[in-house]
């Protein structure tokens, strides 16, 4: 009999502890699946964040570290310094990159550190209980902007990847969305160029997952995902920002 | 091999690099600039990494990450930075990685100035960071015992996978003094030296390896899981207590009437009071912590002769290690305090006074 559904070597059996409807065990997926595709399971090492992704060191199925909060892309600085034949991750989400670990993810980019980022944005925090991000909409509920995020007070949700896109190292940066399946097979190639270019050394790769969290969102899952099609990608265009493998080769 | 003439910030990058330190992450600050600079010239020479991070808080987390792969690294800052990288320290100690830290410690609080200081043995010895830790703090009182201190820290953090700090300051990292190398460990030697973390550590499988599974990390949520992993941790400081405990005792005999305490930069001033007093008749000795966590307390008990009057305390602060000292002395006699601060240095001097007037009393 064929196998055509099976879990991915480079997951762990360990259950995920994600909410019904969240979308990191598909993010999670996608990268075990590209992983175990290009054969690197042996060799590759990924770095945890804290935020609810905090347990992904449990669920990757080869040598991980948890970092503390934004200092994912430090922490796997160090480790691709220390082992340059090993291939590095960071999976961090929108508070843990985009506010506190700023700093890190700007100069681990603009060095050209040759590690992709997984970077997952749901516009809130989600393992403190949902409280506004870096990447909350204007006049989106949270609980720490109970009346609207206001622009005029705490400014505009930060555009990652066309932060990093004025950087002159960075060698991949794409924006894609886990919103509906089409989408989803799309992240799936863009997670796959990365875990590439990453393989072949090219340089710094960075993909952002445009996601939803329905139980701080307080929506069901399917409602969350027509929410965020209809605010959150408007203004978190997905595409291709920066490829310079394309043409190169 | 012939001794070099050298500042401290650089002998101590030397040795580290002597030592296998083939990682090193920092971020500039006065005064160990030179540390970094030499870093900055040398590691490339050794095919090592040189790193210079985007703040101290990202030096301290490459360091975490470069020691979970089990890896000899190293960083290094002055007291501000130190601050910086509390965070970090405690989540090495909570995750159990071996690291070295130096700190050329300058004036404090807050941006105070670059002058030599020693306002940071409590950050040192009592934490620093955030939970229930240790490090193994060394305090230097020569370039030389700086530069020696090197190895002795690598040592010291493979073999309790704990970070160690080497607590020096702007004078010693500064001055210039002869300096003679241990010798130098070979590249096979560093391999040999990483084997033993390839239970634990970040590394490739190899072909025909049992696939492993290694977690750096700090977080237990589970409540009871915690409380077994500090217990561990703590088992672990007993045995550090028992087995690393160093100082050193000048002049210390039973005729001494005054027993001096003193650490680092301190206790060469005192040493030089000491000296001149001796010449005059007077029985004063002195008792050196090397290492300062942990605190050789019995040795300073132990070192309270018949004759001794006063314990008497020297320190670049208001009052730091004294409390140490207080709990090693347990009251028997009574223990004095003077210390210069804000990166003003005391002189042989002005300690000799004070020792006269002690006499007196």
């Amino acid at each position: 009999m064929e196998k055509i559904a099976y879990r991915p070597e480079s997951l762990t059996n360990t259950p995920f502890t994600y909410c019904p409807g969240c979308m990191h065990g598909v993010a999670h997926r996608l990268i075990a699946e590209a992983i175990d595709e290009q054969g690197l399971i042996n060799v590759m090492a990924g770095v945890a964040p804290v935020g609810c992704s905090v347990f992904a060191y449990k669920f990757f199925n080869f040598d991980m570290a948890q970092a503390a909060h934004g200092r994912a892309p430090a922490v796997a600085t160090g480790m691709k310094r220390a082992r340059p034949n090993m291939h590095v991750f960071t999976y961090q989400g929108d508070g843990d990159l985009a506010a506190i670990g700023t700093a890190e993810i700007v100069h681990a980019a603009n060095r050209g550190e040759h590690i992709s980022v997984f970077f997952v944005n749901n516009a809130i925090y989600g393992m403190t209980g949902g409280q506004m991000a870096p990447t909350t909409l204007p006049n989106m509920k949270t609980t720490t902007s109970p009346y609207g995020r206001d622009t005029d007070d705490i400014g505009f949700p930060i555009r990652v990847c066309e932060l990093l896109d004025t950087l002159v190292a960075p060698y991949y940066i794409e924006r894609v969305s886990l919103l509906s399946t089409p989408d989803i097979l799309k992240a799936k190639k863009a997670v796959s160029k990365a875990i590439q270019y990453n393989k072949e050394g090219r340089g710094f790769t960075f993909i952002e997952f445009v996601s939803t969290c329905p139980t701080n969102w307080g929506l069901d899952p399917v409602k969350s995902r027509e929410w965020a099609k209809e605010n959150m990608l408007p203004f978190f265009k997905p595409g291709i920002f920066r490829d310079k493998g394309e043409g190169a080769e | 091999m012939a001794k070099i003439l050298m500042k401290g910030n650089e002998a101590i990058a030397e040795a580290a690099i002597r030592s296998g330190c083939r990682l090193y992450f920092a971020y500039p600050i006065t005064p160990q600039s030179e540390l970094i600079e030499y870093m900055a010239r040398m590691m490339p020479k050794v095919n090592g990494t040189f790193l210079q991070a985007e703040s101290e808080v990202s030096a301290i987390n490459m360091v975490y990450g470069a020691a979970g792969c089990g890896k000899r690294v190293m960083t290094s800052s002055s007291s501000p930075g130190i601050s910086l990288k509390a965070e970090g320290i405690s989540y090495i100690a909570g995750a159990q990685l071996p690291c070295v830290i130096i700190n050329v410690q300058r004036g404090g609080p807050g941006l105070g100035d670059i002058q030599p200081a020693q306002g940071d043995y409590f950050q040192a010895t009592k934490g620093g960071g955030h939970g229930d830790y240790r490090l193994i703090v060394l305090a230097p009182s020569s370039v030389q015992e700086f530069a020696d201190m090197a190895s002795e820290a690598f040592d010291l953090a493979d073999k309790y996978r704990t970070p160690v700090m080497i607590l020096a300051d702007g004078m010693l990292g500064q001055m210039m003094e002869p300096v003679e190398f241990k010798p130098t460990l070979t590249d096979e030697e560093i391999e040999k030296l990483g084997e033993q973390h390839t239970s634990w550590c970040i590394h490739p499988n190899q072909d025909g390896d049992l696939k492993h599974h290694h977690e750096i990390n700090s977080l237990e949520i589970d409540p009871l899981v915690l409380e077994q992993h500090v217990i561990n941790l703590y088992k672990k400081y007993a045995e550090i207590e028992k087995n690393e405990q160093r100082h050193e005792e000048y002049n210390i005999s039973d005729d001494n009437e005054i027993l001096c305490v003193a650490w680092g930069t301190a206790s060469r001033v005192v040493k030089s009071a000491i000296n001149e007093l001796k010449a005059q008749g007077k029985s004063i000795g002195m008792i050196r912590p090397i290492n300062v966590w942990p605190y050789p307390y019995e040795a300073v008990a132990k070192a309270i002769g018949p004759k001794v009057k006063k314990v008497y305390v020297f320190e670049l602060n208001t009052g730091q290690m004294l409390d140490d000292v207080k709990i090693a002395v347990e009251g028997k006699v009574p223990v004095k305090f003077w210390g210069k601060v804000g990166g003003v240095v005391f002189t042989p001097a002005e300690i000799k006074e004070k020792l006269e007037e002690c006499f007196k009393e």
